[in-house]
C-alpha cells in the first residue's frame, strides 16, 4: 500500500494527485451523482418542467415490458458472446499450446482483431452479411437460405453476436494461452505416465487447472458484452429489427439522446452502474483468491 | 510435447490454420473489397480475390470521400483520431504516474480518501454516466474540441493501479540510495522512477492508444462539427449513406485505414501489447 | 574522516514500538565499528538513523563537529553500501557512481576524475564502467556499490550487511577487501552484520545489540575473553559457549555443576558470591582431553563431528542433562558412548548471574 520508506510531509503530494482528482471529480463523481439525482426527476421532453418523483422512474422501468425485454436480450447476448468467443479461443489455445513450432506465428495471426474498433468490426460483418450483396448471404442463398438480418430478429442477434465475439477471441486466446503455459509441464508428464492420453489429460488436468482463468475471462467478457459493444450494435442493427438487439447500453443512449426521456435514461444508467459495481466486486474477490492461491 | 504423436501435431496445425482463416476472413474480404472499382461492388457475387484498384480507392477515401458526402475524404479524420488517441494515452499516463507516485511514496492527510476516490472510477465506465458527462462537457464549452474528446476519458483507475503495483515492486533501497545521493522527490521521480518503469509505460501506452483510437460513443455525442469527426465515426456515416449509394469499395478502404494504426501497434509491439493487457487487467 | 558521537539515542515508532533503548558511543576518527546482533535487534535501525533514513526520536547524533539530527541524508557527509547494493538498474556503472556527484553540482571533469580514481582502487575496468549493473557478477556489483560510496569522499562509511547476498567463498574474499580498503582510506566506518565471524574479523570495536539494548561494546578480544552478559557469551564464538547451572560454595573457592565434582575457581575465587546459584559458561575450545589428570571430569560422548582441522565432540557430564560441546584439535578417533576424561581450565570459566544474566566477578 505505502512504502516503509517515504518522503517527508510537504504540499507536493497534493499537487501530484491534484490533476487526477480534478478530472475524477468533474468527469466521474459529479456526472455519476447527477445521474443518481436525475433518476429521481421527471422532466418533460422540452426540459421546461422538472418534478421530483422519488423512485417513480424505477417503478416505471420495472413495469415496462420493453425494459424487461431489453434486459433479457442483454443477458442472452452477453452469454452468447462470452460462450462463443471463449470456447473458440480455448480450443485454439489448447492446439497452439501443443504445437512447439509456430505457436508465436499463430499468436500474431490471431490477436489482431483486438485492435479493430467495434464500429469497424460491425462494418465488416454487416458487409459480409449484406442481404443483397454480402458474400456470406450470397453463399447462404446458394444453399437455399435467405439471410436478412434487417427483417429477422434472430438473424440480427446472430450477426451482432458473431461480430462482437470475433473481436474478443484475440483477448481470450492470449489469456488462455498464458494460462496453459503456466501449467507446470511436470503435471502433464505425471498424467502421461499415469497413462492418460492427450484428450483425457485435457479434460482431467488442463481444464480444471485453467478454471481460474476461465472465470476471470467470463467476468471480463460479460463486462465487454454489456458495455463495449455499443459500436457494433449501433452500426449493425441500431437495436432493431423491432428492438431484437436493443441491449441495455444502447437503450440508455436511445432513450436519453434520441427519445429525450432524461429521467428514465438516468434510472437505467443507475441500474447499469449497480451491475458494473457488482461485476467489479466479483472480479476483485476473485483476484484476492488468485493471490492466495 | 509429452509424447511424440505426429498425427496429432498435424491435426493441431490444421485446426489452428482453420482458426486463423475464420479470424482473418472478414479482414481479407475487406481488403479485397477495397481493391475493386465501385462498379464491381454492385455485381453479385462479390469478388474473393483482390483487384487492381487499390490505390485509386485509397486516393478517393483519403482525399475525396464518398460521392454525395462533403468531398473531404477521411485524411483529416485520421488526424483527429491520432490527436485524440495520443492525448488520451499521454494524458492518462501522465496523471496516473503522478498520482501513483504520491500515493505510494508520500504519507499525507486524506491519502486513503484520494485513493478510494480514484478507485471508484474503476466502476464507472463512460457508457453508464454518458448523459450527465455530456452536460458537464457542454457547460464547460468543450464540445467540438480536442479537450472535450480526450479529457473526460483520461481519468483512469486502472493505470493508477498498475503504476502503484510497479512502484511497490521497486525496492525501498532505491529511494534510500537516491536520498543519500541527495535527490529530492521530483528528481527521484524523473531520474529513477520513470526510467525504471519504462517498459510498463510503453506497454500501457500501446493499450491506451488502441483504446483511444477506437472510441466511438463519446466522440459521436460531443462532436457536431464535421471537422472534429474521427475516422471510426466516419465509417458509421458512410454506412448510413450507403443505404442510398453503396460504395462499399470506399467504405472498406476507410475501414482498412481505421484499423491500420492500431493493428500496426499490436503486431509490431506485440510483446509490449501482451504485457500491457495482462498487467492492466488485474 | 570524522568522529561520530551518539548520545542517548532512542527510537520509538509511531505505533509505540521501541526499537532502540538508548545508545551512547563515540566512534573515533578512522575507527571501524561493527554493529552485530541477531535479526530484529535494532542494528539496522540504528545504522539507518545515523544515515538519516530513519528519524531519531531522542538523543543527539553528531558527525565531525556538527549535530546532524535534523539533516537530510545527503547533507550528513556519509555514504552507504546497501545489502542488495541498490544500484540504479537503468544507469551504467559509471553513471551509478557519478549520480550523487552530479546532484552535488560538481564539474564534469572532477566527477570523471573521482570515478576513475575509485574504479582504479576497486579494480573496475573501463569496459565494466559502461555496463549496466545486471551485466555484472555479484562480486562486481558489490565493488560498484562501494565505488559509489568512495567517490563521495565521505567522512563516514555506512555498511548495511553488504556481504549477505554473496556466496560463502566470495564473502571471505570481499571481507578482506573491505578491511584493506578501510585501512588504506582510513575513513570512519560503521558496519552492520548478523554474522559474528564477519564482526570479529572486521571491527576495531564491536557493539553487540539485543532487542534494542547495547549488550556490550569492546574490541573483539575483549568480547571473546570477557563477555559481559550471557547473551554476548552465547553470541560470540563458534561453536557456541557451553552453559550449565552451577553453585558456588560458601567460601567462594570452588564451583559445582549439579551432581559433579567441585571445580576450583581461578583468580583467588569469588568470595563475594559465596553460596550463590549461578550459570557457568566455558568455551568448547577451553575443554581439554587429559587422560589421568586428577581433576578431570568424565564426559559421556553422544556424537562426534569431524571437521578435519578440529573434532567437535558432543556429550554430557555423567548424569547431567546439560549438553556439552568440546573442540579438540586435529582428527580424533572417538565413538559415541565412550567416556572421556575432560579437564576444565579454571582460568577460562565465565560465571553469570541467572537473574540479571550479567557477568559476575
Amino acid at each position: 500500500m505505502l512504502k516503509n520508506v517515504h518522503f517527508g510531509p510537504s504540499v507536493l503530494p497534493f499537487l501530484l494527485v491534484f490533476p487526477q482528482i480534478v478530472v475524477t471529480l468533474v468527469f466521474f463523481i459529479w456526472p455519476a451523482s447527477q445521474a443518481l439525482y436525475q433518476s429521481l426527476l421527471l422532466e418533460d421532453a422540452f426540459g421546461l418542467k422538472t418534478e421530483f418523483v422519488w423512485f417513480k422512474n424505477f417503478e416505471e422501468l420495472i413495469h415496462d415490458p420493453l425494459y424487461w425485454s431489453s434486459f433479457e436480450i442483454t443477458v442472452v447476448f452477453s452469454f452468447l458472446v462470452a460462450f462463443l468467443s471463449m470456447s473458440f479461443a480455448l480450443v485454439l489455445a489448447i492446439f497452439a499450446d501443443r504445437v512447439i513450432k509456430g505457436s508465436g506465428a499463430y499468436r500474431t495471426l490471431l490477436i489482431w482483431p483486438y485492435a479493430v474498433a467495434p464500429v469497424t468490426a460491425g462494418a465488416l460483418w454487416v458487409f459480409m452479411f449484406n442481404p443483397t450483396l454480402g458474400i456470406i448471404s450470397y453463399a447462404l442463398s446458394a444453399l437455399g437460405y435467405e439471410w436478412n438480418h434487417q427483417l429477422n430478429g434472430g438473424e440480427a442477434m446472430a450477426l451482432v453476436v458473431m461480430a462482437s465475439a470475433w473481436k474478443q477471441v484475440a483477448y481470450n486466446f492470449l489469456f488462455f494461452l498464458a494460462g496453459l503455459q503456466s501449467i507446470p509441464k511436470s503435471l502433464i508428464e505425471a498424467a502421461a505416465i499415469d497413462g492418460a492420453g492427450p484428450l483425457r489429460r485435457t479434460f482431467d488436468i488442463i481444464l480444471p487447472l485453467l478454471s481460474p482463468t476461465t472465470f476471470f475471462l467470463l467476468v471480463i467478457n460479460i463486462v465487454y458484452a454489456f458495455f463495449e459493444t455499443f459500436g457494433v450494435i449501433h452500426v449493425v442493427t441500431a437495436g432493431g429489427p423491432a428492438g431484437a438487439t436493443n441491449i441495455l447500453v444502447y437503450k440508455v443512449f436511445n432513450d436519453g439522446f434520441v427519445g429525450l426521456d432524461l429521467g428514465g435514461s438516468a434510472a437505467q444508467s443507475v441500474i447499469l452502474m449497480i451491475i458494473v459495481i457488482g461485476l467489479t466486486v466479483i472480479q476483485f474477490k476473485y483476484v484476492e483468491k488468485r493471490v492466495a492461491y | 510435447m509429452v509424447e511424440n504423436r505426429p498425427l496429432l501435431t498435424i491435426f493441431s496445425h490444421i485446426m489452428l490454420l482453420f482458426g486463423v482463416a475464420v479470424i482473418a476472413l472478414p479482414i481479407w474480404i475487406m481488403f479485397v473489397a477495397a481493391s475493386h472499382p465501385e462498379i464491381r461492388m454492385t455485381q453479385v457475387p462479390l469478388p474473393m480475390l483482390p483487384g487492381g484498384y487499390f490505390f485509386e480507392n485509397l486516393d478517393i477515401a483519403l482525399n475525396r470521400g464518398m460521392s454525395g458526402m462533403d468531398g473531404n475524404g477521411v485524411a483529416y479524420m485520421m488526424l483527429n483520431s491520432l490527436i485524440m488517441a495520443m492525448m488520451i494515452a499521454v494524458g492518462k499516463i501522465a496523471i496516473s504516474l503522478l498520482s501513483a507516485f504520491a500515493i505510494v511514496y508520500f504519507r499525507f492527510p486524506f491519502r486513503m480518501f484520494f485513493f478510494w476516490m480514484i478507485f471508484v472510477t474503476l466502476m464507472l465506465p463512460v457508457e453508464v454516466r454518458i448523459l450527465p458527462t455530456y452536460e458537464v462537457v457542454a457547460n464547460l464549452g468543450m464540445l467540438d474540441s480536442y479537450w472535450g474528446l480526450s479529457i473526460p476519458l483520461i481519468a483512469s483507475a486502472t493505470a493508477t493501479f498498475m503504476f502503484r503495483q510497479v512502484f511497490l515492486t521497486i525496492p525501498d533501497e532505491m529511494l534510500e540510495a537516491a536520498r543519500i545521493d541527495g535527490a529530492g522527490p521530483m528528481r527521484f521521480f524523473w531520474d529513477i522512477l520513470i526510467p525504471m518503469s519504462r517498459t510498463n509505460i510503453a506497454a500501457l501506452f500501446v493499450i491506451l492508444f488502441i483504446y483511444g483510437w477506437n472510441q466511438y460513443l463519446w466522440p459521436l455525442l460531443i462532436t457536431s462539427e464535421p471537422g472534429m469527426y474521427t475516422v471510426v465515426m466516419g465509417i458509421k456515416q458512410m454506412l448510413e449513406a450507403a443505404e442510398q449509394v453503396p460504395q462499399w469499395n470506399v467504405i472498406m478502404m476507410t475501414a482498412l485505414l481505421a484499423m491500420l494504426p492500431p493493428i500496426f501497434v499490436v503486431i509490431f509491439m506485440q510483446s509490449l501489447f501482451v504485457k500491457g493487457l495482462t498487467e492492466t487487467e488485474k | 574522516m570524522a568522529r561520530v558521537v551518539l548520545e542517548g539515542i532512542r527510537k520509538t515508532y509511531p505505533n509505540g514500538f521501541k526499537a532502540i533503548h538508548g545508545v551512547d558511543v563515540a566512534i573515533e576518527e578512522g575507527e571501524f565499528l561493527v554493529l552485530v546482533g541477531p535479526s530484529g535487534c535494532g542494528k539496522s535501525t540504528l545504522l539507518r538513523m545515523i544515515a538519516g533514513l530513519e528519524s531519531i526520536t531522542e538523543g543527539r547524533l553528531s558527525i565531525g563537529d556538527r549535530d546532524v539530527n535534523n539533516l537530510e541524508p545527503s547533507e550528513r557527509n556519509i555514504a552507504m553500501v546497501f545489502q542488495n547494493y541498490a544500484l540504479y538498474p537503468h544507469m551504467s556503472v559509471y553513471k551509478n557512481m557519478a549520480y550523487g556527484l552530479k546532484i552535488m553540482g560538481l564539474p564534469k571533469a572532477e566527477i570523471e576524475e573521482r570515478v576513475k580514481k575509485a574504479a582504479t582502487i576497486l579494480e573496475l575496468t573501463d569496459e565494466q564502467l559502461i555496463r549496466k549493473p545486471r551485466q555484472l557478477s555479484g562480486g562486481q556489483r558489490q565493488r560498484v556499490a562501494m565505488g559509489r560510496a568512495i567517490v563521495r569522499e565521505p567522512s563516514v562509511f555506512l555498511f548495511d550487511e553488504p556481504l549477505s547476498n554473496l556466496d560463502a567463498k566470495l564473502r571471505v574474499q570481499m571481507r578482506l577487501e573491505i578491511k584493506t580498503l578501510q585501512a588504506n582510506l582510513g575513513i570512519t566506518s560503521i558496519y552492520v552484520t548478523h554474522d559474528q565471524v564477519e564482526a570479529m574479523t572486521l571491527g576495531h570495536r564491536l557493539m553487540v545489540l539485543n532487542a534494542g539494548n547495547v549488550e556490550q561494546l569492546g574490541t573483539p578480544i575483549e568480547l571473546y575473553q570477557r563477555p559481559e552478559s550471557l547473551f554476548v557469551a552465547g553470541f560470540i564464538g563458534s561453536p557456541a559457549m557451553n552453559f550449565a547451572e552451577a553453585r558456588i560454595d560458601a567460601a567462594g573457592k570452588t564451583i559445582t555443576i549439579s551432581g559433579q565434582e567441585a571445580l576450583p575457581l581461578g583468580d583467588g575465587g569469588m568470595a563475594e558470591h559465596g553460596g550463590k546459584d549461578v550459570i557457568l559458561g566455558v568455551r568448547p575450545e577451553h575443554l581439554e582431553l587429559v587422560a589421568g589428570a586428577p581433576d578431570a571430569v568424565p564426559m559421556t560422548v553422544t556424537m562426534v563431528e569431524q571437521l578435519g582441522a578440529d573434532t567437535l565432540v558432543h556429550g554430557h557430564f555423567g548424569e547431567s542433562k546439560s549438553d556439552l560441546t568440546v573442540r579438540l584439535e586435529g582428527i580424533r578417533h572417538i565413538k559415541g558412548g565412550e567416556v572421556l576424561p575432560i579437564r576444565v581450565s579454571p582460568d577460562h570459566l565465565h560465571v553469570f548471574d541467572p537473574k540479571t544474566e550479567r557477568r559476575l566477578s
